[in-house]
């Protein structure tokens, strides 16, 4: 019987996801928030994932560097190097691709972990012993992930223009000085803000769809990989899709 | 008041994907009385006490819990009733990214709101050597054995000394003096607190132990019910088969 009506399935799925959203805002301001584990969640989603994050955002810093170098160097344009790795970096490469790193890491652990606790009825068991598993399992992750995904970004960046640095130090030799000084002095809040902005929706909607997948898998070991794979695809088509939709709105709003 | 019912189930009904599961399920509680329910494999005895707990939503009949009509119930008033309802899953269902100590101290902090450190720390005792865990206490859940998990879970059930307990086959996977160890400390609880029990089992000798009364599931309905020693010396082939 499954797919006789599949767009009544759709318009069940969007209406439960809209009700979980509800529940998830509600409990953000219930009694008895649950610090201790938004720290643990904050230290699990934001420290475990500096690693790969200061690698990508240092290599991409190189890469970009040694692309664009002999090019800018044909026209005698070196001194644009700087400013031009620090601008794309931070209005779009660095919160895109550390976004859709956290997909694939941060999602996916939180699709997996509460699968799992799905599964073994680790969240009925929250549930019935009056406790909410909402506030102390999906609240705390979201906002960890919209607190984390931002610094998480910052320091990536960071890192590329570190990487920047080197590339540039190495290929056409420019004093660190001179090269942080055009990096950030080129850098206007209409290129940071909206990114830092588009950052905090990233953080939600990675929190969110993990959360989501998890807390609603169905009952059976197979459904904790689905939950975990779908969480990934389902975050990084919507990474994407936010992407798009706030470029639209700065170039509209901020760059007229 | 020793009739006061606590739990009273008429005409209970549940189905997934069209298959019938529960049919037609009463069930009568009374305060501080041990009910055991025998049955076989899969014919709903999880399900019925799921949908006691307000876990699952029957599709229809009456299911009331202290006098209250569960399926009616707002998110705060269920709350407040499953503060004064345990349950024993099947699985245990530990917390395993919380060591024994912390999913001891869960429901203490988060339900019953004791704040008092020194009262935690002398329930989380009291209740691990009443299960014969003491030695456990730091352990994570997934360091533990299969009949401790089981003991662990039911520790968990019994700290916060619920009016109402449905446990969820208690001694399955155990030894033989464990799960005497067991079915006496369900019998404690009944006589220090007062508990009313559902208790799921297909452990003869702790169903002996325990029941006040035995309700035999079969197919969805229950088919009978009585005193252990009524039942046992029943007419009916297939009720006395369970007994052996
Ligand atoms: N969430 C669910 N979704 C679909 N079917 C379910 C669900 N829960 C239980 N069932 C079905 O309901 C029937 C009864 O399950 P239940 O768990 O109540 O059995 P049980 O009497 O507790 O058996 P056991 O003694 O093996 O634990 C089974 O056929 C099971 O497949
Ligand atoms: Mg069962």
């Amino acid at each position: 019987m499954p797919n006789q009506m599949p767009f009544a399935d759709k318009l069940s799925k969007i209406g439960e996801q809209a009700y979980f959203f509800r529940s998830f805002f509600r409990n953000i301001f219930k009694r008895g928030f649950e610090w201790e584990e938004l720290f643990r969640q904050c230290y699990i989603i934001g420290f475990r994932s500096t690693g790969i994050c200061a690698l990508t955002g240092f290599i991409l810093g190189i890469v970009l560097t040694i692309q664009s170098a002999p090019t800018l160097k044909d026209f005698g344009a070196e001194s644009y190097i700087p400013g031009m790795v620090s601008v794309s970096i931070v209005r779009e490469i660095g919160p895109v691709i550390i976004a859709l790193i956290c997909a694939g890491k941060v999602a996916s652990s939180i699709g997996a972990e509460l699968g799992s606790m799905n599964v073994t009825e680790q969240i009925d068991a929250m549930e019935v012993s009056g406790a909410n598993p909402v506030q102390f399992l999906v609240v705390t992750r979201v906002l960890a992930c919209i607190f984390m995904i931002p610094l998480l970004t910052i320091f990536a960046d960071a890192m590329a223009l570190i990487g920047g640095y080197l590339a540039t130090a190495l290929s056409v030799g420019m004093s660190a000085q001179l090269y942080f000084t055009k990096a950030v002095s080129i850098l206007d809040y209409t290129d940071v803000f909206p990114a830092v902005i588009k950052t905090l929706f990233f953080g939600f909607a990675i929190g969110f769809v993990g959360c989501y997948k998890g807390f609603t898998s169905n009952k059976g070991t197979e459904s904790v990989g689905l939950a975990a794979n779908s969480a990934v695809v389902t975050a990084s088509v919507w990474v994407i899709i936010i992407d798009a939709i706030v470029v639209q709105i700065t170039n509209s709003v901020v760059y007229n | 008041m020793e009739d006061e019912k606590v739990i009273e189930i008429r005409g209970l009904k549940k189905s997934f994907n069209g298959k019938a599961v529960l049919e037609d399920v009463n069930l009568d509680v009374r305060k501080g009385e041990n009910v055991v329910v025998l049955g076989k494999s899969g014919t709903g005895k999880s399900v019925t006490i799921k949908c006691i707990a307000g876990l699952l939503q029957p599709d229809g009949g009456s299911l009331k819990v202290f006098g209250e009509e569960v399926t009616e119930l707002d998110e705060d008033a269920l709350k407040a009733l499953r503060c004064r309802m345990g349950f024993l899953f099947q699985g245990a269902a530990l917390y395993d990214s919380m060591t024994v100590r912390e999913n001891l101290e869960f429901p203490l902090k988060r339900v019953l709101q004791i704040k008092d450190k020194e009262e935690i720390r002398q329930r989380c005792e009291e209740v691990l050597e009443a299960v014969g865990l003491t030695d456990a206490i730091d352990k994570m859940p997934s360091d533990l054995s299969g009949g401790m998990r089981k003991r662990m879970g039911l520790a968990r059930t019994l700290i916060v000394r619920p009016e109402i307990i449905l446990y969820d086959e208690p001694t399955t996977g155990l030894d033989t003096i464990t799960s005497r160890e067991i079915s006496e400390l369900i019998l404690e609880m009944q006589k220090k607190y007062k508990t009313s029990s559902v208790i799921i089992t297909h452990d003869i000798p702790c169903a002996k132990l325990t029941a006040d009364r035995v309700l035999i599931m079969n197919e969805g309905k229950y088919i009978a019910e009585g005193t252990y020693e009524e039942l046992e010396k029943s007419e009916d082939e297939f009720i006395r088969s369970f007994f052996k």
